[in-house]
């Protein structure tokens, strides 16, 4: 205590985070314990009652629950189909550009939707595929469509157009940590593969994507364990009457039961059991890797 | 034989530069395609026969959002929002991460350890809720500054940085008589700007974009940002071209107005764009990405 006491100015430092911390997250994560309760507006977090597990067996019988997850693990399928892939094929595409302007030019352009936000890139998208919008116009053109159609209120189209839009937006950012990881990669390799006369197909096959294996491995585990996520503001910007039945997820479910129709202990208890279902996704993903790899990368 | 090797190597690099091109043309169109519209007259956006160059350039889109009051009101708040966001978290993180970068400090291991769980586990969406609420921070200002103050994230960034800091100068100043606080402030901070710099750009970016805390937590109008303000918009007239079938010109009008709110809000971004690319590997590398 004598040495608490001499450090008193250094640990006054501190002090303000411990406090931040037990107030904005540790309270929180007590909170949960409304997902086994009445949670009622009349309520407060110790008065309600406990109902035990009555909120989850809801779960298993509500239909917009389950459509919800349907269309959470369809969009998070496709963006690991597309989403995933994409920035590694496109990092090793600039890895292979040679260094100058142009290299420099095109990274600049890739990177930037990152930083716009969703907001703003929904409402480019609203845009672009209204009846008046840009693809439409391009469509006719071409001859593919013989009338204009507003592509967003077609919900049969939703799941595309999240995943591609998400994945216009983070393709560039993504390639970041693939062209870091290929930076450190020994030129000599290359040369080496060059005199054994190996094209560049074959040193991109048989050097560069086995010096990735790491890196996309750990990608594919953090992608893994979030197939249950979604992106709420994506959601919420792009999701109108017509296509909410395919573009509804997990996120946005948890926010109407919640927040609109003000049902907290089940919406908590949805947004619980989701998230221990995604630590053993998590889980899982490691152990394959691992067995794939032979060594774990977490 | 060589010679055949060096063409094959030349067709790749022609298709690989043709494909990136296309690639960055994806990119880059669209946008400038909004950019374009922007400027187009109500008549030439309801016909939409145009890419790039709208038959009728105007500048009413951009006059209606400058005449609109809430919108420079919401501009504003976004502003105060992001300034005064970014200098408290900095502050706020480094504070504590000067504390927590002593190694010899008590209980450091238990900070420590309460930190790293944080980075894990947290309560989500509605129980946070509740808490706001009960802190009496829905429809506050100070709901964008309060809750953002720490992040565990950066703390552990700041901590490695300010241990790069040579002991023997802040040594040298506790001999001369200075205090742990005038040390922080006149020797660590100064010395970490490049740390610094990095949080406080990625931290900015998070606030101007951020729009879930105004939707969650705040309903009076007055304090929304620009984000919530053009999310609003936009809601709006998709309703209203579900709902006005027939009344394009009605239609239009917004969408001028929207696509201008659009461009001003992208606006901020670009401008510390620059900046920001100077710091993304590091960013990237020390961790600091705010998704």
């Amino acid at each position: 205590m004598k040495e608490f006491k001499r450090q008193l100015p250094l640990q006054l430092m501190i002090i303000p985070g411990v406090i931040f911390m037990l107030i904005f997250c540790y309270y929180p994560i007590y909170g949960l314990t409304i997902a086994f309760k009445n949670y009622t507006v009349i309520d407060t977090l110790d008065s309600a009652r406990w109902v035990g597990l009555e909120n989850f067996k809801i779960i298993a019988t509500d239909k917009y629950f389950w459509q919800s997850v349907t269309n959470t693990l369809g969009i998070s399928l496709l963006k690991l189909l597309i989403g995933f892939t994409v920035p590694i094929i496109l990092s090793i595409m600039i890895y292979e550009l040679k260094d100058g302007p142009f290299k420099r030019v095109t990274q600049t352009i890739s990177y930037l939707p990152h930083f716009l936000s969703w907001i703003i890139l929904g409402g480019m998208v609203v845009n672009w595929l209204s009846t008046n919008g840009m693809l439409n116009n391009i469509l006719l053109h071409i001859g593919i469509l013989d009338e204009p159609k507003n592509f967003l209120l077609d919900s049969g189209k939703y799941w595309w157009i999240a995943v591609l839009s998400d994945t216009w937006k983070e393709a560039g950012w993504g390639t970041i940590l693939y062209l870091a990881t290929m930076a450190g990669i020994d030129p000599t390799y290359y040369e080496a593969a060059e005199i054994d006369g190996a094209g560049k197909m074959r040193q991109i096959i048989s050097i560069t994507l086995p010096m990735l294996k790491t890196i996309i491995s750990l990608n594919f585990i953090l992608t893994i364990s979030n197939l249950l996520k979604s992106n709420l503001d994506q959601t919420l910007v792009l999701m109108n009457s017509q296509n909410q039945s395919k573009a509804e997820v997990i996120d946005s479910y948890v926010y109407r039961m919640g927040l609109t129709q003000g049902d907290f202990s089940y919406a908590t208890a949805v947004g619980l059991g989701v998230s221990i279902v995604s630590v053993v996704l998590l889980l899982l993903a490691n152990s394959v890797t691992k067995k794939l790899n032979e060594e774990s990368v977490l | 034989m060589r010679n055949g090797k060096m063409n094959s190597t030349k067709v790749f690099n022609i298709i690989n530069v043709t494909l990136v091109t296309i690639v960055s043309i994806i990119i880059l169109a669209p946008v400038l395609n909004i950019l374009a519209s922007s400027f187009a007259s109500s008549k030439c956006l309801a016909e939409g026969d145009f890419i790039f160059f709208p038959k009728e350039l105007t500048l009413d889109n951009y006059r209606a959002v400058l005449n609109d009051s809430s919108i420079w009101r919401a501009y504003l708040i976004s502003v105060a929002k992001t300034v005064i966001g970014v200098v408290t978290h900095l502050l706020f993180c480094s504070m504590v991460a000067y504390g927590l970068s002593k190694r010899y400090l008590k209980f450091r291991k238990f900070y420590t350890v309460m930190g790293v769980i944080t980075l894990f586990f947290s309560g989500g969406m509605i129980p946070t809720y509740l808490l706001i609420k009960k802190l009496g921070l829905l429809n506050n200002f100070l709901v964008y500054i309060i809750p953002q103050l720490f992040s565990y994230y950066d703390v552990v960034i700041l901590m490695n940085f300010f241990r790069q800091v040579p002991p023997s100068l802040e040594e040298s100043a506790q001999i001369d008589g200075a205090g742990v606080w005038t040390v922080f402030m006149r020797i660590v901070m100064p010395l970490s700007k490049p740390a610094l710099a990095t949080i406080a750009l990625f931290n900015g970016v998070f606030q101007w974009n951020d729009f879930m805390t105004a939707k969650l937590y705040i309903t009076d109008q007055n304090l929304y940002p620009v984000q919530m303000k053009l999310y609003d918009i936009i809601v709006q007239q998709q309703a209203a071209s579900m709902n006005t079938i027939g009344n394009i010109a009605l239609e239009t009008t917004s969408k001028g107005i929207q696509l201008s709110t659009i461009v001003v809000t992208t606006v901020p971004i670009l401008i510390i764009y620059p900046l920001l690319q100077k710091h993304f590997v590091s960013g990237m590398t020390l961790g600091a990405v705010k998704e």
